[in-house]
Order: structure tokens, then sequence, then C-alpha cells
């Protein structure tokens, strides 16, 4: 009992990024416990997605073919059924949407203990040691878990893709659903509210998060804006207070944009936030918090309140 | 109906802070409702203000400090609370999504209710795993990451909008009963009046330990162990511009033109 199984992630016909970063994760982590790595896709064009998966150190991949879509009564009921199978050490999930809405059932049903949301893993003789952020990012923490088994969601972005061709074995996985057990369906998908603004072509991006305080403060960013000749958008929680529409949120859940200029104003730099905007080629941040983990990755940052800089700042391009 | 929700009192750190051993000084903590549960809250007042949920009851896991954060929850419209603490947990330094499934559990089966509401995460730990857990060890439906929530009595189902990655929703639709994940953004929670106020003062807050629950000491123990906790490295190296707003404005507005930033 050394080896590894990974799961992959796939939506509307298409593996997720996160699926080839889990198997350097995976690889990783069998070359620790000396075991092998298995690689499970469940549902969808199984064979096609099985043939992109094997790459260099896959050792088998195992397709279970049975509906399209994600859904999480099959996916806990497959996994299940992969793990006495294949009795692994490690299972390795996605620390995905989807990822989150089965890897804690399959853990609770085979009683395994949990750890999400990992950056870097190590085995430390008998110990698995799970390196993972807490408190919104601003501390990183190293958990160990002593168990003989265990279930970990892995963060995407944080190992590189697993790239070339392995020679991993394909087998298609005899896996008995029970159908009186999915109580839930999928009925369709849905992009969110549109609109004329388009983030991700613009150049410039000035980008207000939570420091801003109240609504009437926004005006203070559009004046900047256009001011600059940029484009406004922001992070989640101004799009969750509804003071701007779903289209101008930058991050894991909104969109990833890639300016050549982005001035993050008030902006912690919440992992999911960074996700969307770390390819961007110049990044400013305002913030009072010098700790704030927009800082990590800001190229420039003026440590004071936005409140004082915003308005001189627009007063220079006026 | 009865709706019940998890409502977490997490510890907030401030800007600045000094690490002692793998926990955040104390002088550096400060105690909040978890974000996320703030939008659960609302969703199952919401409920109730529509006629379909009869009872909203909250259940907190911490210890009796905790009751200030679960009066707000009682403020914004919950009718009681129910508080587990133990002796046991109070030495445990970081309750697993196993251990915090076992306590949820065992209250569920005390309340048995149609519906429970769950934030996506809390903002300490973030595991963002308890719902999803909890909802196979009580062996009902389940849905993470909820930004939508239409429930149907009648029909025994719950229509829910699934936040995926990159601006898509995934549409579905589950049977009742279920626990459901609640993202930010779901609604508008409410501040609590001074009327609500006054109220939470009156409403039931039960305290129950684990001999009351019928839950094993050894059950909280769980298999994680934090044995280090740092600050992370900075990974690039970022140019500050110091002096007054007017001077760093002045600095950052040079930098911008260069980069072809123009009015």
């Amino acid at each position: 009992m050394s080896d590894v199984l990974a799961i992959a992630d796939h939506r509307r016909g298409e593996l997720r990024d996160v699926s080839y970063e889990l198997l350097t994760a995976g690889r990783d982590l069998a070359d620790e416990t000396g075991g092998d790595l298995h690689v499970a896709v469940v549902s969808g064009p199984v064979d096609e997605y099985a043939e992109k998966l094997d790459r260099e150190g896959v050792d088998a991949v195992h397709t279970v073919d049975y509906g399209e879509e994600f859904n999480h009564d099959v996916y806990t009921q497959a996994i299940t059924q992969l793990y006495d199978a294949l009795a692994p050490q490690y299972v390795l999930a996605p620390n995905s949407v989807n990822g989150l809405d089965y890897a804690p059932a399959v853990a609770n049903r085979l009683d395994l203990p949990l750890v999400t949301d990992v950056v870097d893993l190590a085995v430390d003789g008998d110990a698995l040691v799970a390196t993972r952020e807490m408190y919104g990012g601003k501390v990183e923490t190293t958990t160990e878990l002593a168990a003989d088994a265990a279930a970990v969601t892995i963060r995407s972005g944080e190992w590189p893709a697993a790239e070339g061709t392995g020679d991993a074995t394909v087998e298609a996985f005899d896996v008995d659903i029970d159908e009186d057990a999915i109580g839930s369906t999928v009925t369709g998908f849905e992009e969110v509210a549109g609109g004329d603004v388009d983030i991700t072509d613009a150049d410039v991006l000035v980008s207000v998060g939570r420091g801003i305080d109240e609504e009437e403060n926004l005006e203070l960013i559009f004046d900047l804006a256009e001011a600059m000749d940029a484009t406004v958008s922001s992070s989640r929680p101004i799009v969750d207070n509804g003071w701007l529409p779903p289209n101008r949120q930058v991050g894991q859940s909104g969109k990833v944009v890639t300016p050549d200029v982005y001035v993050a104003i008030g902006i912690s730099g919440a992992v999911q936030h960074v996700a969307g905007m770390k390819g961007s080629e110049t990044i400013v941040a305002i913030n009072t918090d010098p700790n704030a983990p927009i800082m990590d990755i800001a190229d420039y940052a003026i440590h004071d309140d936005l409140f004082d800089v915003v308005p001189a700042l627009t007063e220079e391009f006026q | 109906m009865k709706i019940l929700v998890t409502v977490k009192e997490v510890a907030t750190v401030e800007d600045e802070f000094e690490i002692d051993g793998t926990a955040i000084d104390e002088r550096f903590l400060g105690a909040d409702l978890n974000e996320w549960d703030d939008y659960a809250i609302e969703a199952a007042v919401q409920l109730q203000e529509d006629g379909i949920a009869d009872e909203v009851v909250t259940v907190t896991i911490g210890p009796e400090d905790a009751e200030q954060t679960i009066r707000q929850a009682l403020a914004k419209g919950a009718d009681r609370a129910i508080r587990v603490w133990d002796d046991a947990l109070a030495d445990v330094d970081l309750l697993d999504v196993g251990a915090k499934t076992e306590l949820l559990q065992a209250v569920v089966e005390d309340e048995d209710p149609d519906l429970v509401l769950t934030g996506v995460q809390s903002g300490d730990d973030s595991f963002g795993a308890t719902g999803v857990s909890l909802a196979d060890a009580i062996d009902t439906q389940w849905a993470a990451v909820v930004n939508d929530l239409e429930v149907d009595p009648d029909a025994g189902t719950a229509s829910v909008h699934r936040e995926l990655e990159g601006g898509v929703e995934e549409l579905t639709e589950i049977d009742l009963p279920a626990v459901l994940t609640i993202q930010t953004g779901i609604n508008e929670p409410r501040y609590a009046s001074l009327r609500g106020i006054r109220q939470a003062q009156r409403k039931p807050l039960d305290h129950q330990t684990l001999a009351d629950l019928g839950v094993d000491d050894g059950a909280v123990d769980g298999d994680l162990e934090l044995t280090d906790m740092y600050e992370p490295e900075t990974e690039t190296d970022v140019t500050v511009f110091e002096g007054s707003a007017e001077e760093t404005a002045g600095d950052l507005a040079d930098l911008l033109r260069e980069k072809g930033v123009e009015a």
C-alpha cells in the first residue's frame, strides 16, 4: 500500500490544467512512497482524456465511462470503488470547486483523514507533511498526518504540469453505480452576466478591492481610470456587494486578465484574486498593509492610504 | 421546514503580527463571524421570511467567548442556537474535518433538519470541506459552492447554481434533505436591527458537551497535527515608493507614463 491515486478534473469536454499538475504532484509523492501513480478519469470522453493523461511518470490510467459531466454521486461511488480495488496510500484530488464537491464525501466514506488546499507535499518517515495557508494567506503552516492513508486536495498552479508521453497502461474500470443513490442532476451551465465591458481586452486595468470601504467611494476609482484611459476591474468583495457587475471581477471565479499594467487599489491579494492577474506585465499595488499578499507579486507599491494616493494620482494625469 | 446553519467564530489577524510557536500571538488576534456563514444565515432567514422555513437553528463549535458571535446570528433572525464545547476540545490545536463532521453529525441527528446551510469555508483554517463531509456522514444530498438557491418544499428539491471557476455556473437539481455550502455574494447579508439585537438576548442558546451529544472524547483528536507556522517568503522584489501621497503619486505617474499610460 504505497501507491497514489490522482483524480483528473474536466469540464464540458476539456481536461482542466490542474489535472496535469496533479500528475506532477502525484509522481513526486509516489517517488517518496516508492509506489506507482494511478490516475482515474471519471465521466465524459474518457478514452480521449486517458490518452492526454498518459504523460511521463504515470503508471496506469483508469477510465470510468459513466455519464458526460461531473456528478458528485457518480464520482464518490466510482472513487470509493477504485480505492477498494487499487488500495492506494494517498488519494489526490484537485482543490477545484468540483474537487471540493466530492473529495470530502470520499474521505468520509473511506474514513480517511482529509487535508485540503495543499501547496506542497512531502513524506517524513511515516507521516505525510502538507504545507497549506491559513488566515487568507497571511501565514503558511505545515501539517503532519500520521495516518496510514489520506485524501489530499491540491491547489492549482502550485505544481508544474506534467509533460511528455508516458507508457501507462490504460484500463476501463468496471464500475457498479447505484443509480438510486444519485440524488443530484446537472441541468446546464450558465456564463455570468456580460455587459459591454471586456476587462480581458484592456491594456491598463485599475482594479479596486475591499479597501474602498463604501460604494460611493468607487467614484474615485472611475475618476482615476478615466484620467489614465484605463478600464475598471475589481476583486471579489466588490462584486459580492453588488457594487460592480460580475463581468468586472478578476480572479479564479471571475476573469483571468493579462494587461500591460494592473493597478491594484485596496486589494489584499488573496490567492483566488492573484490567480486571475498574476500574468499582468507590470503590477502596481496601493495598500496600507505592507504585509498584504499582493506585495509578493507586485512590481511597484505604495504603502499608503488609497484615499490620499488615488486623488493625487488622478491629478497627475489630468 | 427546519434549517440548521453552521456558524463559526473565526480568528482574525491584524496587519502586523507575530507568531508564537504554531499559532499567531494572541495579542494580534481578533474574533468575528465567519464571512461565508453570514451569507448562509441570510439565506436561511430569507427562506423563513418567504414562508418556506418554520425554524432556523444555528450550531457553533466554540468556547463561551463565541457567544457574542452567536448572538449576532440570532439578532439577524435565527430562532435559537446550539453551542458545542467541551474541555476535550479546548486542548485541540487544529480541529480537523473528520472531528467537526462527527460533532455536527450528532447535532443533526438530534435536530433532524430538512436543510443544512454552511459557509463554503472558514476564513481562518479554510479547509472548505466540512459541509460536504457532513452530508455524506448523515447520508443526505449536498452541493458545494452555491451562489443561487431556490427551494421547492412541495417537490422536496432545491435548484442551485454552483459557482465554478472562470465565470461559469453549474445548474443543479438536488433532492432534500441536503447540505449546501453557501458562497459569498449569494445575497446581501443584513445588519442586525436594534430590535433584533434586543430580542437575541432572550433567544435560547444551549450549550452541549460531547457527553450530551453522545460523542466519544477520542473523536476530536483527529489525525492532523500542526507542526509549523511562518510568514510566507516574498517572491518578488517590490519597489516601494516612499514619501507623502503627492510624492508617491508623482513617482508612480512617472513610471506609468514610461509604461505607456497616457492621459
